[in-house]
């Protein structure tokens, strides 16, 4: 048995879900830019943890390949975010998304 | 197979441009290397090879894949002068072949790391793109916005895929339909669960209601050439892999999702339309129209018969050449202009309001001819390409005994002609003092082609629905 099959499958479910809806609820209620994109971050690692403690139940390594997939995409992805967002704020002098209210009828 | 080989490899070519200075080469190379690869890409039909379990490179695939490359050449007809703008010439180049390259993937996996990558490698192109013109503020809260939306997007997409193959210990889209197919009754409640966080996932990507709200502020943002890219050849690979998955891996479990595709279908609908016809800049406006449109597609999806994939392929292909050529006019008639007028927040107000295509008609029969062309089609007037579209997506849905959701669907597109025809009475029937518009060599290729693709379409849309 390896010491991620101490604790139960479900208990890895509840908490990769709990995780899931803090990065959720954090893009979707906070205004700082940099914790938005901590907040993403947070969303993809815990898609990582479910995918490596379903992996490990199974006992296939399916699951753990997929997690460096994720692991390299989400790099990538805030490389470009951070880049975006420095962009940003040299045209405004801000990292608060409220000044991003140009777009709109 | 070779269409990925090909446009990966010349988006690495782009980049060596910049090194070895053949930056001038470029844009004829790109216009070549498209037309090799649809020929090479034609010669992969009825071949139905599959490659590592990733990928199968079926006839769904090659006909996506050569709908999406004939998008691509009439766009790059019409983005030469955004290339030419820039410094970033071979950046550029490399980052739109790239974003190709995701498109491939994701019309031919036959898994779902593939799915994640190619839509990762288009999305994150995109989101550089988007955001290309870095000093003005719109393009950059349009990059910004769209980078949220998306990654978040892909949050649920992921979560959905971790929960599948927890449930079902695998990523591959036939293990896992033979999975559903033995355990039928007794699959493990999470798999429902991941299916719909898929759903939520997907929908983000096609701009379904009510996961729509960051595409018109997106679209708007973003250089116009960009936003057709978006409207057109992003829409066409997320929808080609969304119904790639719903309708063959998930069609088993369509109990879990159909009522609730339904109501996404309907609010789609009326919610595209209706805001459509409450904007005052037509950019906005086609993004909305283009929110819309996904409405009208997702309708053969809900469908799930055998005529969805070819009445999806057939819509797909008459609504991109009819944007392509809309957003071209737009480009070419705002740019016209002047310099359009901006307010100190430095965003457009005016310049792509209606008011700027009065008398087109009398000043550029040729722009307004082809512009009322392409909006017929939108809307869905015959002898076009877009009605035969709309036709065939509603009998598909009808046959499947969808008549409520029909109905709502054409009272939907009723309300669509009202907005497509305020800019065609502006063109016609509107004075205007201004002077002739020049309009560009390839610009004219481009819209004579649109026109005659339209109506050809139009009047031989058997061409196409008989592919699949």
């Amino acid at each position: 048995m390896s010491a991620i099959e101490v604790v139960p499958l479900n208990w890895y479910l509840m908490l990769s879900t709990i995780l899931f809806t803090i990065g959720v609820l954090g893009v979707l209620f906070r205004r700082n830019a940099i914790i938005i994109f901590m907040s993403i971050e947070l969303m993809l690692n815990a898609v990582n943890l479910l995918l490596v403690a379903f992996s490990s139940y199974l006992s296939d390594s399916k699951g753990q390949v997929f997690v460096f997939f994720i692991m390299a995409v989400a790099a990538a992805e805030v490389a470009v975010g951070l880049a975006i967002l420095m962009m940003v704020y040299r045209n405004t002098k801000s990292s608060d998304i409220n000044v991003l209210n140009k777009l709109k009828w | 197979m070779k269409a990925l080989v090909l446009l990966s490899s010349l988006g690495v070519i782009a980049l060596l441009a910049e090194i070895f200075s053949f930056k001038k080469l470029m844009y004829p190379l790109v216009l070549l290397g498209l037309i090799t690869t649809f020929i090479l890409n034609l010669s992969d039909w009825d071949t139905n090879i599959t490659y590592y379990n990733m990928m199968r490179y079926d006839n769904y695939a090659v006909a996506f894949t050569s709908v999406i490359l004939v998008i691509a050449f009439l766009w790059f007809l019409m983005s030469e002068s955004f290339f030419k703008a820039s410094e970033n010439l071979t950046d550029h180049f490399a980052l739109i072949l790239f974003a190709l390259t995701g498109t491939v993937i994701m019309v031919s996996y036959t898994n779902m790391t593939m799915l994640f990558l190619g839509i990762e490698i288009l999305s994150i192109s995109m989101y550089i793109l988007a955001g290309s013109n870095k000093s003005d503020l719109a393009s950059n809260e349009s990059a910004f916005k769209y980078l949220i939306m998306g990654a978040f997007a892909t949050g649920f997409l992921l979560f959905g895929i971790a929960l599948i193959y927890g449930a079902t210990g695998s990523f591959d889209l036939t293990e896992i339909k033979v999975f559903i197919a033995s355990h039928q009754g007794n699959v493990p409640p999470i798999f429902y669960a991941g299916v719909l966080m898929m759903l939520v996932g997907l929908s983000f990507k096609v701009s379904a209601a009510p996961f729509h709200f960051w595409t018109p502020d997106v679209y708007q943002g973003a250089p116009t050439v960009i936003t057709a890219f978006m409207a057109t050849i992003v829409k066409t690979a997320a929808f080609a892999a969304f119904l790639r998955l719903f309708s063959t891996t998930f069609a088993n479990v369509s109990d879990t999702y159909v009522n609730i595709i339904w109501i996404m279908t309907a609010m789609t609908l009326m919610i595209g339309n209706i805001s459509a016809v409450l904007q005052t800049s037509t950019k906005r406006m086609l993004a909305y129209s283009s929110v819309a449109h996904a409405g009208y597609m997702l309708l053969a999806l809900l469908a799930g018969n055998s005529y969805s994939n070819s009445a999806v392929l057939f819509y797909t292909t008459a609504y991109s050449i009819g944007s392509i050529g809309t957003f071209c006019i737009l480009n070419i008639v705002t740019h016209s202009k002047g310099n359009p007028a901006r307010t100190t927040d430095g965003i457009q107000s005016g310049g792509d309001t209606v008011d700027s295509f009065n008398g087109l008609g009398k000043t550029n029969p040729l722009l307004a001819f082809v512009m009322t062309i392409a909006l017929l089609s939108l809307a869905g007037i015959p002898p076009t390409a877009g009605f035969f579209a709309k036709y065939y997506i509603f009998t598909a849905a009808f046959q499947s005994g969808y008549a409520g959701l029909v109905l709502i669907a054409i009272v939907a597109s009723l309300i669509g002609v009202y907005y497509y025809f305020r800019i065609i009475i502006a063109m016609y029937f509107k004075e205007s003092s201004d002077e002739v518009v020049v309009v560009q060599n390839n610009h004219q290729l481009l819209l004579i082609l649109v026109a005659v693709a339209i109506i050809a379409l139009g009047i031989f849309p058997d061409f196409i629905i008989r592919l699949l």
